[in-house]
């Protein structure tokens, strides 16, 4: 038995431990025992907290001390001030930007107040390698229940009840899925975790393996259970190692403990989980190039129908579903389709895991209920724009979403509504951007990525994104036209219309939802050549002005000598010549020289 | 480790392995909590202060009383009086006390906590707070 009066939760998720957060739990393990106090104290590295922005955190239980940017050097007072004399190390707490006041708990931090974790449970609050912590927190208990004391059409009906949607971007709804599977009469059928997670940006899947790789497990299993399968397949890129060493080590306890495996706790039921790994290819999420990839296909999609439900993984009835979408099964066994459907909105009930990026000042992952406004993710939760400037827009549903702006803050975030402001949920990719950012830019880099993940396989996706990136680029550069403004929309359109898979069928979006909202910023970049944003280098002119004092610094910085003038005269730029690399902007020391 | 063969041997298991997120748990709802603090700076450890801690959670968790968060805090300076309990119950001061023997610690547990009633072997305190 523990006696450990004391946890100190370190955060072990991919961010954290690029800085470091390894070497400060060893740190910790070598001053407690240093001190005498490792019987007292126990150190774990657990999944991601969040509030990446500020990692490494090491967080104090049970006084919920939440420290910020530790690095090693700080584990000695850490442990002197704060384990052995119980007086919190002020240096380290958070600061409120908005308040500059310091904050002890996490309790006390808008970045959690607005937040409830339910597929993030147990993220940061379990050690991920240890089953037992799993098992503490009732894990296990609803796989326990539904194979010893539900039917299968008990299982599902109870899912179609709660009316979880998939988290994979679909929002197509779960129990509906399994029901279709279990309907369909196999002598083999297969469950399938979708863990390709491909959005650029986009880390909520990994994160849940690496905080909370049980959850999955368990859910699959249960999932097998409900439509009559006996082998679950997990398909995750090979770039997540950190995700994979702890999913497999999940794999493994849960055989050991006869948690998966022949006739799991005395039930007659039996299931078993395979790792499969992708190698990152876009279109590899999209369900049915993943099954293609798994059998040692190419990675293309396929026309639906047949849904994988009716013909999958080898031809046999398979359930795909997003590791988000699994992880929040076992608590709506647990705790019932009712209490479920009190969080978030009527159509889309239950939370969402997002995954804050771009200008805003806390960059990290957060879950919360469906129907919380994007004022409040933003503002309350995301503590605002970096810098004071001004929100422009969010991106949401990553390359086949489209962008919410401010007339939008006070929409409420659910499937539903996103869809009918011309954007999408996507897996949860939300990228803000402000003032600073160029939106034709901004749909340039998104065509960019869609052009290069195309599979191929049809012609509207192939060579019109393609060509949509071309148009793009060619109006970044400041030379398109009207025309091809016009154009851009018609060719969006039909490869929407056309395209095989959800990639080209989507791929557009960022295209049409920005010349919808940001039509004078193209019109700006089209007829006046000019960048309101002031990103589109190739239409940025550097000029100097009469505050100019002819001290001829810029002429010897300016790489391709486009400066030229006498001393004590006034210097001009060779607009053919200069390559707007903006040194020597940086250089004048009396701000004569401008960017336009 | 032995296979789990049944619902109730996983719940067996939880109930065993409970306590290793306990202290977690408390966390989210310390506002609630009697809170026991043990001097636990070198003083207090030589005087026996990690063997009475230890001694009430194991006490306090066989008797299957939770909502009781454990902690230790460093030097109150009252080394003379080691090992040093402070209780907090909800809403009230802070009371510290001293000298405590596993049987004194028993008393505390049984009357302070459960009754809410103080024992003897108060020590008066000079300062509002031991925490500042
Ligand atoms: C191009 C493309 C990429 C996709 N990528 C993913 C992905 O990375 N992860 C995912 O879960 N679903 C992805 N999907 C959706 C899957 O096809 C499928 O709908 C989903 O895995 C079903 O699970 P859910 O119903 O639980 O969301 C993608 C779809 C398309 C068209
Ligand atoms: S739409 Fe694009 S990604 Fe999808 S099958 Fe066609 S070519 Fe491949
Ligand atoms: S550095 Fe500034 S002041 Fe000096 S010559 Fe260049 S523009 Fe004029």
């Amino acid at each position: 038995m523990s006696n450990y009066t004391m946890h100190i939760l370190i955060c072990g998720g991919t961010g954290c431990i690029s800085a470091e957060s390894d070497i400060i739990a060893d740190e910790f393990t070598k001053e407690l025992a240093r001190v005498g106090m490792t019987e007292e104290v126990q150190v774990l590295k657990t999944g991601c907290f969040g509030f990446c922005e500020k990692g490494p955190i090491v967080k104090v239980l049970p006084d919920s001390t939440f420290y910020v940017e530790v690095t090693p050097d700080d584990v000695e007072e850490l442990v002197n001030e704060h384990v052995v004399k119980g007086r919190v190390v002020d240096r380290l707490l958070f600061i409120d930007p908005s308040s500059k006041e310091t904050i002890e708990d996490s309790k006390h931090m808008d970045f959690y107040k607005k937040q409830q974790r339910v597929a993030l449970r147990n993220c940061g609050f379990v050690d991920p390698h240890n089953i037992d912590e799993y098992i503490a927190r009732d894990g296990y208990q609803a796989l326990g229940q539904s194979i010893l004391e539900m039917s299968q059409l008990e299982v599902i009906e109870l899912m179609e009840d709660a009316n979880l949607r998939g988290r994979g971007g679909g929002g197509f709804p779960a129990g509906l899925k399994w029901r279709f599977t279990y309907n369909n009469e196999s002598d083999q059928k297969y469950v399938i975790c979708n863990a390709d997670e491909g959005d650029p940006g986009a880390f909520m899947d990994r994160s849940i393996l690496e905080g909370d790789p049980h959850s999955v497990v368990e859910a699959m299993a249960i999932c097998g259970y409900a439509i009559g399968a006996d082998k679950g397949l997990v398909y995750i890129r090979a770039e997540y190692p950190l995700a994979i060493e702890r999913l497999q080590l999940a794999i493994d306890s849960a055989r050991e403990y006869g948690l998966l495996g022949d006739d799991i706790m005395g039930s007659g039921f039996n299931f078993d989980i395979e790792v499969k790994f992708g190698a990152g290819a876009f279109v590899c999420g999209e369900e049915t190039a993943l099954i293609h990839s798994m059998e040692g296909q190419r990675g293309e999609p396929t026309t639906k129908p047949p849904f994988p439900a009716e013909s999958g993984f080898w031809g046999k009835p398979t359930c795909v579903n997003n590791v988000e979408t699994l992880a929040n099964v076992p608590v709506i066994l647990l705790k019932g389709a009712d209490w479920f459907k009190t969080i978030g909105t009527e159509k889309s009930p239950g939370t969402k895991v997002f995954a804050l990026a771009g200008k805003i000042n806390n960059v990290g992952l957060i879950e919360v209920p469906m129907g919380t406004t994007l004022r409040e993710v933003i503002y309350d939760i995301g503590g605002g724009i970096k810098d004071g400037k001004e929100f422009k827009a969010v991106q949401t549903g990553g390359p086949s979403g489209g962008c919410l702006t401010a007339k939008d803050l006070d929409t409420p975030i659910d499937f539903d509504n996103l869809l009918e402001k011309g954007s999408m949920m996507g897996s949860g990719g939300m990228i803000v951007m402000d003032e600073d950012d160029c939106m034709p830019a901004v749909a340039r880099f998104y065509l960019e990525f869609t052009q290069e993940e195309s599979c191929g396989k049809c012609t509207p996706c192939r060579i019109g994104t393609t060509r949509l990136f071309e148009l793009l680029d060619k109006i970044t550069q400041g030379k398109g036209t009207m025309e091809d403004l016009e154009l851009m929309k018609e060719l969006s359109h039909v490869i929407t219309d056309t395209s095989l898979c959800g990639l080209g069928q989507t791929a557009s979006n960022p295209v049409l939802s920005t010349l919808d909202i940001f039509w004078d910023e193209y019109v700006a970049h089209v007829t006046d050549k000019k960048c309101p944003a002031g990103q589109c280098t190739a239409l940025l002119e550097y000029k100097i002005t009469d505050a100019c004092t002819g001290c001829t610094l810029c002429t010897r910085v300016c790489p391709t000598d486009a400066i030229d003038g006498k001393l004590k005269e006034l210097h001009v730029i060779d607009q053919e010549k200069c390559i707007k690399c903006g040194a020597c902007m940086d250089r004048c020391k009396f701000k004569a020289i401008i960017r336009e | 480790m032995a296979k789990i063969k049944s619902l109730d041997e996983l719940k067996a298991l939880r109930d065993s392995v409970q306590n290793t997120v306990d202290v977690r748990e408390h966390g989210d709802n310390v506002e609630d909590m009697i809170i026991v603090r043990v001097a636990m700076a070198t003083c207090g450890i030589a005087a026996g202060a990690r063997e009475i801690m230890n001694f009430m959670a194991h006490e306090l968790r066989d008797q299957g009383i939770d909502n009781v968060m454990i902690t230790q805090v460093g030097c109150m300076g009252l080394c003379y009086a080691e090992p040093t309990v402070e209780v907090t119950l909800k809403g009230e001061e802070p009371v510290v006390y001293g000298n405590v023997t596993e049987e004194k610690a028993l008393e505390i547990i049984e009357k302070h906590i459960k009754n809410g009633t103080m024992v003897d072997g108060i020590i008066p305190s000079t300062h509002k707070s031991l925490d500042e």
